[in-house]
């Protein structure tokens, strides 16, 4: 889908920004994707067009950054950090217990991740990128499932603030 | 590109306990190399930036930790690097032994299999063994990015020499990294293929057999390969190339890097286009009135056509078009035969789609190398992406790398739009005026508008010659506007032309005499008429006509004879309502052609010629450098050379040129050429980069081989910059044994003075454009309905159906849908059209492709009048 019109004057407000309009690449994309659920091609296309290169070069760019999904990821990107310290107290437990519980729940996707910083109130997790830490796997759940039901209010997929 | 210091001074370096002198700042791998010192790499190549990115060329340098890469290392004084020790050899190991982890060993069913970087460097530096026994990456293998480029992403060692290629020196950055770690890979984007008029070189430098080229595929085997060094003649920027057949089959071309030419560069249509000298559609047998003769039978029926014209009605009722697609040798021979024994001026090389030839041959020359460093380059051409693309490969490089100034006199945009600094905004036939007003700003007077003011303001803050790139701006215009604008800014002081017609051996043929009004070697008729006569015997009483004129005799009834030597105007004459009235009324064609078109469909006699790799000789490309090319396959059918029917027409018509070789016809030219004088065959094959016209002001540039003539191209380095062999420095040609003779008398001793153009040019008016009609600018497409095109089953399918572009203004005012078919009608005819509308076409103007294969915007354009106003409908 292409941008809507006020994510479009935003778009443009921040190529702005920038002297050279291709720097902005990386920001469009968090744009399109909290826009769109994720990165589409058509989003990719657009962008190309709005920072003048390829289609190509916008690709390359974002598909570096794990973050931005090229897939349909849901509603709810679920980062799960198995990293060292995350590993030693649970972290794993809640990957795998989140992964069987939303497995067929198209809203959820889940993700192992490294490190989120956030050592020291180990295991932690991120819900649209807002820090939910000092996990036990219900805890988790219930915490994705309070996004689900509208208790919590989710960010946007790429962690934008609606 | 090495960031070049211009400082002075040079400084010392020690590689290998070999002193050696640098410039500060050239890379360490390059000092290495030409100093006899080779460190391994595969992403680094001399003419992109380097990005160290396979880590092959790991050294150490004392004062250094660990091994920096000599790709990224610029020399500095008292340098002392290593690249043969034991701890450099290890590194190396470690390096080739992980970029082979993942390289499948595919290599006997792997087109580069035996000319492979790889496989090279890994005999000569590499470990024995690897360690490696995990699953080894898995990709679907080929995957196609383009129509002509396939992709294995599986033998990918993530070099970034394609990539690079792509965006540094295409300009089309159409392919990229996509994923990262172990996933890495190089992938266009989806439904958005790598279709770059240039892809093809990413092929010649991929450093394995993870780019391959469709036609190429499978085909041969690099140690069965033949090689000879060659120049493309797809277009007259004349790229060089080596050709290279297997069992009489031509199957390959790549670019040799030839510093004033190509820098190692070619285009797709030059690359692939060799798959039309093997074409079945070739005529090989010489035919009479439509049915298959021996050669006797066709040459004595045209010669008995051409003697009953010129007993009847004298020498000017025969005409010839063409010469402009063979070797400078048929040219020659071709005027000679015409001019000299035939007795008509009715000779011309173009098809009324270039520029008249004194402004080409009368106006002081640039070369291409002229363009990198410039004071400013003036584009009032065509598309030189579409016409001549390694030459527009060249003008963005000056002026995106080397900063030079691109001021621009389009009316339409074209592919060097995005790189130009001031643009003056020509309409379509204004180019004259508009040039005419940046002369008078440059010369002193009150700028017209702000932005002539700053063009003449850049001009004037820089050292060095304006290069005009100048060609036919428009084939729906006459060529006065350009011919005007040449004659505006050649009289400035520091102004050289670089000229921009593009058909093959144009320029060959220009120089060889094959337009009204001149003789072989740049000189008139009138000044060349004593001296060609005692050569020749004699020469035409007056001054001829160029094909428009010739066109519209025949179609009078005035010409009988009319003689097309790889010419097809209903095809490439801009107007094809008057070529086709022409070849309806004149009495007899004679074509020699190698292929059938509409054009030489109904001819009386059709002799088969060879084409580019059948035929050896030398040919001038368009800075009027001759340069040589050569045979590769034997000639097909009973074809033969341009030159050899010429020859044998004029023995039968009383007139024994007694030229029996390739050899002694470029002998004879350069005895009688004044434009040529010294410039032997013996010269011609030693000079590495070919000699420039007029030879005695380029002599002291030419760089002669080492060893004489023989060329040795090692297949086995086709991916780095394939370079003849030559010294640096020019050697005085008086120092070569074969060249000691330099005969300059015939410029002085006949008083013969090369054809300078008086710059006179005839008044001109344009006429207003109505309020509802679209002023159209036609330009020629590189993948158009040509034979070159049309015969090379690989191109065939990239040409495209020509649109119509507008202004979104114009779209609208005329209630047409981008996308949606219209119908365009001029004075001359109507032609159906899908139009687009487009960013950059100004209001009340109209862009169109010329298709050379009879259809479109030919039907609209009356060569008669200077512009070409349409009017547009819908179908609906």
């Amino acid at each position: 889908m292409s941008f809507t019109p006020e994510n479009l004057a935003r778009a443009q407000s921040v190529i702005a920004q920038y002297p050279d309009a291709h720097s902005a690449i990386l920001p469009l994309a968090h744009i399109a994707q909290d826009q769109d659920g994720w990165l589409t091609t058509e989003a990719m296309a657009e962008i190309a067009d709005l920072v003048g290169t390829t289609p190509a070069d916008v690709q390359g760019v974002c598909s570096f950054y794990t973050m931005y999904k090229r897939r349909p990821c849901g509603k709810l990107v679920v980062s799960v950090c198995t990293n060292v310290t995350c590993l030693v107290v649970g972290g794993p437990e809640i990957l795998e217990h989140l992964n069987d519980r939303y497995a067929a729940d198209d809203d959820v996707f889940v993700e192992e991740v490294e490190c989120l910083a956030a050592c020291g109130n180990a295991p932690a997790m991120q819900v649209n990128y807002e820090y939910h830490e000092h996990l036990v796997p219900e805890m988790a759940a219930a915490i994705v499932d309070d996004y689900k039901s509208g208790v919590l209010q989710p960010r946007g997929v790429s962690g934008g603030l609606k | 590109m090495t960031a070049v210091n211009e400082a002075k001074t040079t400084v010392t370096v020690t590689i290998d306990g070999k002193s050696i002198e640098a410039r500060p700042g050239e890379l360490l791998i390059k000092v290495a190399q030409d100093n006899g010192i080779y460190i391994p790499r595969f992403c680094w190549h001399e003419r992109m930036k380097p990005v160290g990115m396979c880590r092959m060329c790991l050294v150490e340098v004392d004062g250094i930790r660990g091994f920096p890469p000599a790709c990224t290392m610029p020399v500095s004084e008292a340098m002392v690097c290593h690249t043969d020790t034991d701890s450099v050899k290890a590194a190396q190991d470690g390096v080739l032994e992980l970029l082979l982890i993942n390289h499948p060993l595919d290599c006997p069913v792997c087109d580069r299999g035996g000319e492979c970087p790889l496989q090279d460097t890994t005999l000569a530096f590499g470990p024995v063994e690897s360690r490696f026994v995990e699953e080894k990456r898995h990709f679907e293998k080929p995957i196609a990015i383009s129509d002509l480029v396939l992709l294995d992403r599986e033998r990918c060692i993530q070099c970034a020499r394609c990539t690079r290629f792509a965006d540094e020196i295409a300009g089309d950055p159409l392919i990229s990294f996509v994923d990262r770690g172990d996933h890495t890979q190089v992938l266009n984007f989806p439904d958005d293929p790598f279709s770059s008029y240039f892809s093809g070189n990413v092929v010649q430098i991929c450093p394995v057999g993870a780019l391959t080229a469709k036609p190429y595929r499978f085909k041969a085997r690099p140690w069965d390969l033949a090689t000879v060094e060659t120049s493309c003649t797809t277009c007259a920027v004349h790229c060089r190339g080596a050709v290279q057949s297997s069992s009489n089959q031509i199957v390959r071309l790549l670019g040799v890097d030839s510093e004033p030419v190509n820098q190692g560069w070619l285009c797709d249509k030059g690359r692939f286009g060799y798959e039309h000298v093997h074409s079945a559609a070739r005529v090989l047998t010489p035919r009479v009135g439509g049915r298959e003769a021996s050669w006797p039978q066709a040459l004595d029926a045209a010669v008995a056509e051409l003697k009953s014209a010129k007993n009847l009605h004298g020498g000017g009722a025969i005409a010839m078009i063409g010469g402009a697609s063979g070797t400078n040798e048929s040219a020659y021979a071709w005027a000679r035969l015409t001019k000299g024994v035939i007795g008509t001026d009715n000779v011309d090389a173009q098809l009324g789609d270039g520029i008249a030839a004194e402004v080409v041959l009368g106006s002081d020359r640039a070369q291409i190398s002229d363009l990198d460093n410039a004071a400013a380059i003036v584009l009032c051409a065509g598309d030189l992406k579409e016409e001549l693309p390694v030459l527009f490969l060249r003008v963005k490089r000056a002026a995106l790398e080397l900063g030079v100034p691109l001021v621009d006199l389009s009316a339409a945009p074209h592919g060097l739009s995005k790189y130009v600094t001031h643009a003056l905004g020509a309409a379509p036939g204004e180019q004259g005026l508009v040039a005419e007003q940046l002369a008078s700003a440059i010369g002193g007077a009150t700028p017209a508008n702000e932005t002539i003011a700053a063009a003449t303001r850049s001009i004037g803050s820089r050292e060095g010659n304006i290069v005009v790139i100048l060609g036919r701006t428009s084939l729906a215009e006459r060529d006065d506007t350009v011919v005007s604008a040449a004659a505006a800014l050649g009289a400035l002081p520091r102004v050289r032309f670089l000229s921009a017609l593009r058909r093959s051996n144009v320029h060959g043929a220009l120089e060889a005499g094959l337009a009204p009004g001149f003789l072989p070697g740049r000189v008139s008729l009138d000044s060349g008429r004593v001296h060609f006569t005692s050569n020749w015997g004699s020469v035409p009483a007056e001054r001829g006509l160029g094909t428009e004129g010739i066109l519209r005799a025949c179609a009078e009834g005035k010409i009988h004879v009319l003689v097309l030597v790889g010419a097809d105007p209903l095809a490439d004459f801009p107007d094809r309502s008057l070529a086709k009235q022409a070849l309806d009324t004149v009495g007899v064609v004679i074509a020699i052609d190698a292929f059938e078109t509409p054009s030489n469909r109904r001819a009386k006699v059709f002799m088969p010629c060879t084409l580019w790799a059948e035929q050896g000789g030398t040919v001038t490309n368009l800075e009027g450098r001759v340069q040589r090319v050569s045979r590769k396959v034997s000639a097909s059918g009973l074809a033969l050379d341009d030159w050899r029917i010429a020859s044998e027409l004029a023995q039968r018509m009383g007139s024994d040129f007694d030229l029996e070789t390739v050899d002694e016809i470029t002998e004879e030219f350069s005895r009688v050429a004044p434009a040529w004088a010294g410039a032997s065959t013996a010269t011609i094959r030693n000079a590495r980069d070919g000699v420039v016209l007029p030879f005695a002001d380029h002599l002291g540039e030419v760089v002669f081989r080492r060893g004489g003539s023989s060329l040795d191209i090692e297949y086995s380095l086709s991916w780095e910059p394939i370079r003849a062999d030559g010294d640096d420095v020019a050697v005085e040609a008086s120092d070569v044994d074969e060249t000691a003779e330099i005969d300059r008398t015939i410029a002085t001793e006949d008083a013969l003075t090369l054809f300078v153009w008086d710059r006179v040019v005839a008044p001109r008016s344009i006429p207003q454009r109505d309020a509802y009609a679209l002023r159209v600018n036609v330009g020629r497409k590189l993948y158009d309905g040509g034979r070159i095109v049309a015969e090379s089953p690989s191109l065939v399918g990239l040409k495209k159906a020509p649109t119509m572009l507008v202004s979104s203004a114009d779209a609208a005012r005329l209630g047409v849908l981008s996308g949606e078919s219209v119908k365009a009608t001029s004075s001359r005819g109507s032609i159906t059209v899908e139009l687009k509308a487009a960013r950059g076409i100004a209001p009340g103007t109209a862009s169109l492709g010329f298709s050379a294969d009879g259809t479109g915007a030919s039907e609209l354009i009356d060569a008669s009048v200077s512009v070409t106003d349409i009017r547009v409908e819908t179908l609906r």
